[in-house]
């Protein structure tokens, strides 16, 4: 207990020590599955400021009522946080699942905050609340469809804070799906001019969204025995946090807990896939569910069966628990987009779910940025070529860092920073 | 005095056996002969005789998820506006000064219930916290005991059943107070007696004192925590919570 304190100091002497050397690239894990699912040791995180202002508020965006199970998600959740004068504004996307407040996007907003820009924080199109307030067919996944409802959200956000913020003009970032969403909209105020992004910053995003997706479903093969022990799954992750809870010298339940939990299971890599596999898991889950309620489409509520704010919906969430994306894209999606398009195939319909599919607007946007890790576990092999392909000198590809695991360290933050700060080519 | 302060309880106790005799259903509705086929049914999906970690004892459910939705609904309403403006207008180490505070005077039924579970390092530990925190720490407002390396334990009266082998019984969801279950439900009838005669005896306030004492903590607690209703970005909230605080309960009495 008392030699801790000394260990870390010396950890971080030793990492200033090696930051020396400019343009070297400190991140230290090299395993893709640990640095997804560990992140950025605490002594390579860059510094970001603490006490960043921000504050939370909803918007109406659609005239739809919300059905009465989402009541509480009628209106659009956002933040924001204003600088005191007159400044850029960027627009920050969440990856998949993940909601305007939620830790990625939170530290994304306070790099862009401390160089001085107003920062506007949105949900993944693919949350329950984005899904039910703003998104006009109730069906995400169709990347141009779901730029549309950004955009609209984006103007209704933008008209709101102007009477408070003095903006001088707008930049656009996301990282992971919010990146491939960033991509999108950024094409769509292309042709509509509304905001003329001065940047647009993408981090870590899918380049074939449903080989991404494939990826991630085939990540909960590695529960041992498949999803139907994923009791006995859970039950040995409790069992792994307990006995480090056991020996804590606190009873505070936090990020650091689960550290130490994981410093003493040392996880194999097909258990920190299952892991990364869960997470997905449990987006997908909410998503089906919500766009199955929002379209009474009948994937997995009957259509004519009523479910309100009090109804148990425990058997839908373990079968949504049991569907994964792809699933979604085939049986629902896939028939959707049909629906308003007859005779569309679906190999048409993944060819169009792509950043190669707009690579023409892409490689000649001179605005538009990517920064990525050589071994993101969302991409195929090849595919980090691709984007170099594309973005030729907009690129920066890091070796290694796994899926936004070294979104937090120095080299990370910096170099997402320079980038913004460079003039406009 | 005694009936006095029974009469919540009472009227919780009347107001809960009401509810579930009124058979609050959770069941879907449906809304013809028989649901239609969806794509993917749960006969077809899900495997018999497979268990499942969010599946708690929860006979009571109509009752917890209505409780569960006001509780929401006075959080959003009372609760978190009035813990906003009390984070407004006390300055954080303030704000710091009470809640260590609450957590000194709250040790004495942790330390009543370390000793109920025949626990030494915790009696040690709590003990210790008291006696310098009381002391030094200025009647508990500043925590040196901390800065001291003297672990922070947290025991209630569930969790002692729970020690000498009492099951959780039913999950429970209790109006204003939230997750729960039937034996911690009644554990925390049991520290609130016990805290309620701790505080009269040491420090003798008048009842307006009390109320005061009461709304500050209140607001106090809801400030230091993070949780927001229905904020949790899945449409599976009372199953998750419900999960989650099972787990956390099991892992407290292990501790």
């Amino acid at each position: 207990m008392t030699l801790q304190p000394l260990i870390r100091k010396s950890i971080v002497i030793l990492a200033l020590l090696w930051m020396a050397p400019a343009n070297a690239y400190d991140y230290p894990i090299t395993d893709p599955f640990l640095a997804t699912v560990v992140g950025t040791p605490a002594p390579l995180k860059a510094p970001l400021p603490e006490n960043v202002p921000f504050r939370q508020d909803s918007i109406r965006v659609l005239e739809r009522k919300a059905p009465d199970i989402f009541w509480y998600d009628q209106d659009l959740r956002y933040s924001y946080a204003a600088q005191p004068g007159q400044a850029p504004l960027v627009f920050l996307i969440a990856g998949t699942g993940a909601a305007h407040n939620g830790s990625k996007n939170l530290l994304a907003a306070r790099a862009f905050y401390s160089l001085g820009y107003h920062v506007v924080l949105l949900s993944s199109p693919v949350t329950a609340n984005f899904i039910v307030a703003a998104s006009a067919s109730g069906v995400p996944g169709d990347a141009s469809a779901d730029a549309a409802d950004l955009y609209l959200a984006m103007q209704k956000i933008r008209d709101r804070l102007s009477d408070k913020l003095a903006i001088t003009d707008y930049s656009l970032s996301g990282y992971s799906l919010g990146a491939f969403n960033a991509a999108y909209v950024s094409r769509l105020d292309a042709q509509k001019k509304v905001f003329n992004f001065r940047k647009v910053m993408m981090m870590n995003p899918p380049v074939r969204l449903y080989s991404s997706i494939s990826l991630l479903d085939r990540m909960l093969d590695n529960i041992p025995g498949g999803a139907d022990n994923f009791d006995r799954f859970y039950e040995q992750l409790v069992n792994a946090v307990g006995a480090a809870y056991k020996r804590a010298e606190t009873v505070r339940f936090d990020e650091e807990l689960l550290f130490k939990a994981f410093e003493t299971m040392r996880p194999t890599n097909e258990l920190l896939a299952a892991l990364i596999g869960v997470v997905f898991r449990v987006s997908s889950a909410n998503m089906v569910f919500t766009a199955d309620v929002v379209t009474n489409f009948g994937f997995i509520k009957p259509a004519n069966v009523r479910v309100d704010r009090f109804t148990d919906t425990g058997v839908y969430s373990e079968v949504a628990m049991r569907l994964g994306f792809t699933d979604y894209f085939h049986a629902f999606f896939y028939p959707y987009q049909q629906s308003l398009e007859p005779g569309l195939t679906r190999s048409e319909l993944i060819e169009r779910m792509s950043l190669i599919a707009i690579s023409d607007y892409l490689s000649n946007a001179d605005n538009v940025f990517v920064i990525h890790n050589g071994d993101d576990l969302i991409l195929e092999p090849g595919e980090i070529e691709t984007l170099k392909q594309i973005f030729g000198k907009r690129a920066t590809i890091f070796p290694h860092g796994g899926h936004m695991g070294n979104m937090e360290s120095y080299d990370y933050i910096d170099n997402v920073l320079n980038i913004m700060n460079a003039p406009v080519p | 005095m005694v009936a006095q302060q029974n009469r919540p309880v009472v009227a919780l106790a009347l107001m809960a056996a009401g509810a579930l005799s009124a058979g609050c259903s959770t069941a879907p509705v449906v809304e013809g002969e028989e649901p239609e086929p969806t794509v993917f049914a749960a006969d077809r999906v899900l495997q018999p005789g497979v268990t499942y970690s969010a599946d708690v004892y929860d006979p009571w459910q109509g009752f917890n998820r209505r409780v569960y939705y006001f509780n929401a609904v006075v959080d959003k309403h009372l609760l978190l506006p009035a813990s906003n403006a009390y984070k407004t207008v006390t300055p954080a180490p303030v704000r710091r000064s009470i809640t260590n505070f609450f957590d000194n005077f709250l040790n004495l039924n942790t330390l009543l219930n370390s000793v109920l579970q025949l626990s030494p390092k915790k009696t040690v530990a709590t003990t210790g916290r008291l006696v310098v925190n009381s002391t030094l720490g200025v009647l508990g407002f500043f925590d040196p005991a901390t800065r001291m390396g003297i672990p922070q334990e947290l025991e209630d009266f569930g969790q002692t059943l729970g020690r000498w082998g009492v099951g959780p019984g039913p999950y429970l969801v209790l109006p204003l107070l939230g997750p729960s279950s039937l034996r911690d439900g009644v554990g925390a009838g049991v520290d609130w007696y016990v805290n309620n005669e701790l505080r009269s005896r040491i420090f003798a306030l008048e009842p307006w004192q009390e109320w005061t004492w009461t709304g500050i903590y209140v607001l106090n607690l809801r400030a230091n925590l993070g949780f927001r209703y229905y904020e949790t970005g899945t449409p599976f909230e009372y199953r998750m919570v419900r999960m989650l605080y099972t787990t956390k309960r099991k892992l407290d009495i292990e501790r």
